[in-house]
């Protein structure tokens, strides 16, 4: 299925393609977008493919086309290229890519970063890119020296024949360059492995990084660039009203007061003379639809939404009839808050829009996109916008989004000049798009013997797909609403019914790490837990007593594994139970919980131990975490992900939420949006990743979403507190039962 | 009006209102991009810098107060300092932007604190945010650095 997205804040075209197998696709669609040579000797350089570029000197370039923003892609992708290229990896540049249809992600259909994709997509495509140019290069050697392909062999940046002939890749680049593309491209067995799972290979980008030269969007610097400050409406669908640049105009340095479609901006000659002169400018807003909007009217419509049906995601026989059937059941209802995103880096971009071409530099994990947006912002043609990808300081998800490049374009257009515009802190935290707040029903029938034998799941909440890709919205369903719980993998025989109510409050609600997976699967294994204590059974042993073990992808499971996860469950609950020391006895105060997903192919088994005090102040002693995400490529930063995503599911169980007032967000820097800090962290993190040799799972993201009910449980068995209301605050968990 | 200061060893000079936060004039006015921008109001520490040794946040520090003093950026600890050599050696930064501060703090504090304990980083180390949760890999580093000569 195919239709046109119109969307006022993209303005632009997008062909957008429903789920196709393997995975989501939103199938862009690039009209005359820019290509990639496969060769051009012209640059001092000759390319095989869009992935390798051999200089005349010898130094091989590997672009990597998804953002770095952490996750390690700068390293990993190129690992993947370099080790059936079968070159030093750590004396190849590394280019990040320009947006390109050759590019493009094929689990999301798009070229961006994002959903945990981007190893599990170039898992088998970039080796064969590092493979095929491999072979474009031995081939032009045998063809030089007049012998058969199959004497030659390609070691270390150059090809070696009979009779001690050697030559250089880029001896032999400019003629590699024009031989046939391979069509058969047979690659390694992991036996012969060099680069991929070495684990004492150290990240590229570390040196940059430790010096302080790595360029952050915020970094860049072009000739002629002036600094723009804005001024963005504090209520969400806010409009600017009026404003005065009287005084603006006058101070020194000031260049121009624009209005951009968010607001208005001054131009200086830099960021602090264009900050002051915005403080000036006595700007009067229309509070638009939100006005008077606030958080306890967000949550009594969220809870009438709540008892609306829904629409059905997952079912199988008569769950009210399973209910009738049981011998006891147990319900629960769990509240999650809005969160920000706040990566440490604001929003920020560099726009230098002129009449015949435009340049956006900016930290974005959709660069794709941006060349249609800015074309519709600024009347240009996408083909005339180029797109400089730095790196990111901090994504999330944050960076999917198109309004900080928008405004850019519209402001450099505007002033005439290129200009540099940089976000506060306080209009990047007040105009974020927000992780989805929620509610969460759940209700399950146990047997005789506590076990689970019928479960209903009802979620409300705002779609983001809604809003943001409407077209892979279906029936009521968003895919990005239904993840963490689709894939439900225990077995409830006397029924099954999971429904998802829709409801949009009015807030901007965007794609944030790990995104529904950390709303649903925290709801459910809290749940598990609750079910476990009613039956008076040790919340592992009863997972791992009632897992599916046959159970099978998902009408809509997306991004998740869609084989069946169960057998991979059990082994990392039983990893778990051994490596956390679970069930000693703990001092009173302490306790230790457990929770288990399957996400993004990944599996991951988490005991959090922890300290409540009598005025329920949590520390989190240590977290133990099984992981199962298939063949590590690189390991260390396999590890790095895992601690990574424990500290942001921390932050946001722990301290996250984001509160609505007059139609605007009451927390506007880090004192009133609390994320953790190196004090909070937990003194133990015991991370052990089981030995597999499938295909990767995706690492960025599931750990975030594991975390938070292990803790919760952790908090009940410490202090016989249920909290289900996010995040656990002392008060929150002091009011709970 | 000009303002003369020394950074990273130089004497330097900036024509800026003297109320201009130090964290501008270094990456705006002197293009010392290496200090960054996360908070404006000393919440992250991502802006921290030397002056005269201590740690400081060049976002609430104008520059006017720094004349005639000597601060220090990450460009200036030199690329070998131990702080930077054991961040490296521990590929401490994921996506590595609040990090430039974390290592200034770092290097504050062993200055101060040779063996620095847990509980001496975390309370040092605290106005350092990092979203990537790189703590586990400061926490190493520290004591890491702490060991090289």
């Amino acid at each position: 299925m195919e239709n046109i997205v119109k969307n006022e804040t993209r303005r632009d075209f997008l062909k957008v393609s429903g789920t196709v197998a393997g995975g989501l696709a939103l199938g862009f669609y690039l009209p005359g977008g820019p290509r990639v040579a496969q060769a051009d000797g012209g640059g001092g350089y000759a390319s095989p493919n869009a992935w390798v570029r051999i200089g005349l000197d010898n130094v091989v370039t590997i672009m990597v086309a998804r953002s770095e923003m952490g996750q390690d892609v700068y390293t990993s992708m190129t690992m993947l290229v370099a080790e059936e290229l079968e070159v030093d990896i750590n004396k190849v540049k590394v280019e990040i890519a320009p947006p390109a249809e050759v590019y493009i992600n094929a689990l999301l259909g798009g070229q961006l970063t994002g959903g945990s994709t981007s190893i599990r997509d170039g898992w088998e495509k970039l080796r064969k890119a590092g493979a095929s140019a491999r072979m474009m290069l031995v081939e032009a050697a045998a063809d030089e020296w007049g012998v058969a392909a199959g004497r030659c062999t390609a070691v270390d940046g150059a090809v070696t024949g009979p009779g001690n002939q050697r030559a250089t890749y880029g001896s032999l680049a400019a003629k590699a360059a024009e031989m046939e593309v391979p069509k058969e491209v047979p690659l390694k067995p992991a036996s012969e492995f060099k680069i991929i799972g070495n684990v004492r290979q150290k990240r590229l980008d570390t040196a940059a990084k430790v010096r302080g030269t790595a360029q952050f969007g915020i970094d860049t610097r072009i000739p002629g660039m002036a600094y723009a400050a804005v001024a963005m409406p504090p209520m969400i669908g806010g409009k600017l009203a009026s404003y005065d640049d009287t005084r603006a105009k006058g101070i020194p340095g000031v260049k121009d007061v624009v209005q951009f479609s968010q607001g208005v901006a001054v131009v200086a000659v830099d960021y602090w003379t264009a900050k002051k002169a915005v403080a000036t400018l006595n700007v009067r807003w229309d509070a638009g639809p939100n006005a008077n909007s606030d958080q306890r009217s967000i949550w009594d419509g969220m809870e009438t939404a709540a008892n609306q049906p829904g629409a059905v995601f997952r079912e199988h026989g008569d769950a009210d009839a399973g209910m009738m059937n049981a011998a006891t059941t147990v319900s629960a209802e769990y509240r999650l808050p809005f969160l920000s995103h706040s990566p440490m880096e604001p929003m920020n971009c560099t726009a230098d829009v002129r009449a015949d071409k435009a340049v956006i530099i900016t930290g974005t994990q959709f660069q794709q996109l941006i060349p249609h947006v800015v074309a519709g912002a600024t009347g240009l043609k996408p083909e005339q916008v180029e797109v400089q990808t730095t790196f990111l300081g901090g994504g999330f998800g944050r960076r999917l989004e198109m309004d900080f490049p928008i405004a850019a374009a519209e402001i450099s257009k505007a002033a005439g000049m290129p200009v540099k515009m940089v976000w506060s802190r306080e209009d990047d935290m007040t105009h974020d798009s927000y992780r989805p707040a929620g509610i969460y029903r759940v209700k399950a029938g146990l047997d005789d013997k506590g076990n689970l034998s019928a479960i209903q799941f009802h979620s409300t909440g705002p779609s983001i797909s809604a809003r943001m890709f409407p077209s892979i919205v279906k029936d009521g369903i968003d895919p990005f609403s239904v993840e963490g719980v689709d894939n439900f993998p225990y077995t409830a025989d006397g029924g099954l019914r999971f429904t998802y109510q829709m409801h949009d409050t009015g807030v901007t609600v965007g794609y944030w790490r790990a995104v529904s997976h950390n709303q649903n699967a925290v709801a459910v294994e809290s749940f598990v837990d609750e079910m476990a204590h009613a039956a008076g059974k040790d919340p592992i042993q009863y997972r791992m007593d009632m897992l599916d073990m046959g159970s099978t992808k998902h009408q809509w499971s997306g991004l998740a594994a869609g084989v069946a996860v169960g057998p991979r469950i059990r082994r990392a609950l039983a990893q778990v139970r051994a490596k956390s020391g679970w069930g000693k006895k703990m001092p009173a105060g302490r306790g230790q919980g457990v929770a288990v997903m399957e996400g993004y192919n990944t599996v991951i088994a988490i005991v959090a131990d922890v300290t409540v005090s009598g005025g329920y102040d949590v520390q989190i002693d240590k977290i133990t975490a099984v992981v199962d995400a298939g063949t590590l490529v690189h390991p260390d930063q396999a590890l790095a992900q895992i601690q990574s995503s424990i500290n942001f599911g921390q932050a946001a169980c722990m301290l996250g939420e984001i509160t609505i007032k007059d139609g605007g967000v009451e927390q506007n820097n880090f004192d009133t949006y609390r994320v953790t800090r190196i004090n909070e962290a937990p003194k133990t993190l015991n991370i052990h990743f089981i030995k597999s040799k499938t295909t990767p799972g995706g690492l960025g993201e599931p750990a975030t979403a594991v975390v938070q009910p292990a803790i919760a449980n952790a908090i009940f068995a410490a202090s016989g507190k249920r909290c289900r209301t996010l995040p656990f605050t002392p008060g929150n968990i002091g009011a709970s039962a | 009006m000009k303002i003369a200061f020394q950074v990273n060893g130089k004497r330097t000079s900036a024509d800026v209102a003297p109320d201009t936060p130090l964290l501008w004039v270094l990456r705006d006015t002197l293009g010392l991009t290496g200090t960054k921008f996360g908070c404006g109001k000393a919440l992250c520490g991502a802006c921290t810098v030397h002056l005269n040794g201590m740690a400081v946040r060049s976002c609430q520090t104008q520059v006017g107060s720094v004349a005639g003093q000597k601060v220090t950026t990450i460009e200036g600890l030199g690329g070998n300092h131990r702080v930077q050599r054991a961040w490296m050696a521990l590929d401490v930064p994921q996506c590595g932007y609040c990090q430039p501060g974390q290592m200034m703090s770092a290097s504050a504090l062993l200055a101060m604190n040779s063996n620095p304990s847990d509980q001496d980083i975390d309370a040092f180390m605290s106005g350092n945010i990092c979203r990537c949760g790189t703590y586990p890999r400061i926490r190493a580093a520290i004591k890491a650095a702490a060991r090289m000569s």
